[in-house]
């Protein structure tokens, strides 16, 4: 922390370098958290229709740049700053663009700002799945404004609620410190946040045109494939980098992060292939992020044992939830209501049951814990998904009023890509009809 | 016996199968095509270089009826891709001289 700067230096002949090692791991696991964007761009991009693929990818793309920004400018202060009163939101201007945070901190486990970049990466997934929720019907320039005002408003206070820590004077969020609630890697913050933001955006915005008449497919299922192992790859610096150094504690994550995908796949295959007669590779790829979705609360209080059984229920669970929106006719487009909201309360939940003190010191109901802890993760999940849910619906409802958020019907069945971006992604006519034209800039290259 | 060809938006297709399909229509051939006509082109740009598309995707129904069902198709169609904007695209009808089903040899109206 830099205040202990004016301290510590004289007193003790401390190692004048951060920790190494810790350091080292965080610095690869910030950058395993980054490639799940674009993991998560390949993930969607191959579940819409071809005409929608590249808006789905600058969703992310853009999402990762914007909130990034914000992030350094003022969400990490937001999160991380001291306590404004009631552990409801941190002090803006704190470190409001890094303010303050650059000088080495002797002995440090790692540098402040190793961890707040780190941590900002996990608020640019976040808002990136809320887009799945929101494909093939929006404007790219108001997605982009929603971006930097969600991360403001819901990301960033929901971030301080349950990972900011209080330690000596500072003072950080109420989830964390006054309830007591555990969530190791975002159940709350990233999933249940995404999930119940997505399904506030996509009952605001309404549904796609032709939704449940018309096939909506994926275009790509190979590009899911792909995408979902590249968010399997990053989940493991997404979670194992939350032990935030090298340890025991990140190695036990590794592996429970491991086999939470594993019995995931496995459990969402076993419902598809007694329910509709066929184990699917869309479903295979659903089934790895469900249990990954699950876990990254549970992950550094469970056993091995414990993240299977986190998997298994997660990949039964969402396999079953993601036909909900047929039932209820919302268009949750991508399913982050039934993977990430279901998945992340699935994960919450199951910590008040699965938590063992062999690993973390704490036992949940099935370990003898008593219902205690139990009762502290609904608390955490309710309050999450109700705050998230209200918030997004005021915030889409106000740039809906004043941007306009979704795009015209003929625009919207033409395809986004060429109306937004004017791209198409694949170039399926290279025999003819796209003729070169000069714009009025480059006119001389003609000549 | 005639065959009917239409050329529709892309997404006016399911809207057409399943009026034809209330009309007694059992099956047809589907093509996706691309054309132009008075619905103008687009331009699309990479990396600053802008290129003109002239050519829009369409989809191309094709069937083959007994003459005294084809007005009742051509009727169906029409009220079924009319978005009343251009570029709804066009149904023409034309003679075919004979028709053989290949699974059992049958010819004429009886193979349609």
């Amino acid at each position: 922390m830099p205040e202990m700067l004016s301290t510590a230096l004289p007193l003790v002949a401390v190692d004048p370098t951060t920790a190494s090692g810790d350091t080292a791991w965080l610095l690869a696991a910030a950058a395993l958290v980054l490639i799940m964007a674009p993991g998560l761009a390949i993930f969607y991009g191959g579940m819409v229709r071809a005409k929608s693929v590249l808006n789905m990818m600058m969703m992310v793309f853009g999402a990762l740049a914007v909130v990034m920004v914000v992030w350094i400018l003022v969400g990490y202060s937001l999160a991380f700053g001291d306590d404004l009163g009631g552990g409801l939101v941190g002090d803006p201007t704190q470190y409001a663009a890094f303010k303050g945070m650059l000088e080495e901190v002797p002995g440090a486990p790692y540098p402040i700002t190793l961890f707040a970049t780190f941590q900002g990466l996990f608020a640019v997934i976040t808002v990136g799945l809320i887009a799945g929720a929101i494909a093939d019907r929006t404007r790219f320039g108001t997605w982009l404004v929603f971006a930097g005002l969600w991360t403001v408003v819901v990301y960033a206070p929901v971030a301080h609620w349950i990972f900011d820590f209080s330690a000596g004077d500072h003072v950080g969020g109420w989830m964390a410190n006054e309830l007591g609630a555990l969530d190791f890697a975002g159940g709350t913050a990233v999933e249940i946040n995404s999930g119940a933001a997505g399904l506030a955006a996509a009952l605001v915005l309404g549904r796609r045109v032709g939704f449940g008449r018309e096939p909506m497919k994926p275009h790509n299922l190979t590009l899911v494939m792909i995408g979902a192992g590249l968010l399997w790859f990053g989940w493991f610096g997404f979670n194992a980098g939350s032990a935030l150094g090298a340890t025991n504690t990140a190695a036990i994550v590794f592996v429970n992060t491991l086999l939470a995908g594993c019995t995931g796949l496995l459990a969402w295959l076993a419902v598809e292939r007694f329910r509709d007669g066929h184990a699917t590779s869309f479903g295979a790829a659903s089934g790895v992020v469900a249990g990954l979705v699950a876990i990254t609360p549970a992950c550094g209080f469970v056993t091995p044992l414990g993240a299977m059984a986190v998997g298994v229920a997660a990949g039964a669970i969402c396999a079953v939830a993601i036909g909900l929106k047929h039932k209820l006719r919302y268009d949750d487009s991508l399913d982050v209501v039934g993977v990430h909201l279901v998945g992340g309360l699935v994960g919450t939940i199951l910590i008040g049951f699965l938590a063992s003190s062999t690993v973390n010191g704490v036992d949940g109901l099935l370990y003898g814990g008593g219902a205690d802890q139990l009762g502290k993760q609904l608390v955490a999940a309710g309050a999450t998904l109700a705050y998230s849910f209200t918030a997004t619906v005021l915030l889409v409802l106000l740039l809906e009023k004043t941007m306009g958020f979704r795009v015209d019907e003929d625009d919207e069945m033409a395809g986004v890509d060429l109306v937004i971006h004017a791209e198409t992604a694949y170039d399926l006519h290279t025999t003819g009809g796209a003729r070169l034209h000069f714009g009025p800039e480059t006119g001389n290259l003609q000549s | 016996m005639k065959l009917v060809t239409a050329v529709v938006k892309p997404h006016k297709w399911e809207d057409v199968r399943s009026a034809l399909e209330v009309v007694g229509v059992t099956g047809m051939t589907v093509s996706e095509v691309s054309g132009y006509g008075r619905q103008k082109g687009h331009t699309e740009i990479y990396r600053g270089a802008e290129y003109d598309i002239a050519l829009v995707p369409k989809v191309r129904i094709e069937i083959v009826a007994d003459d005294a069902a084809v007005d009742e198709i051509v009727d169906t169609i029409l009220r079924a891709a009319q978005t009343g904007k251009v570029g709804d695209g066009k149904v023409w009808v034309s003679p075919v001289e004979s028709v053989v089903r290949v699974r059992t040899g049958d010819s004429g109206p009886a193979a349609v």
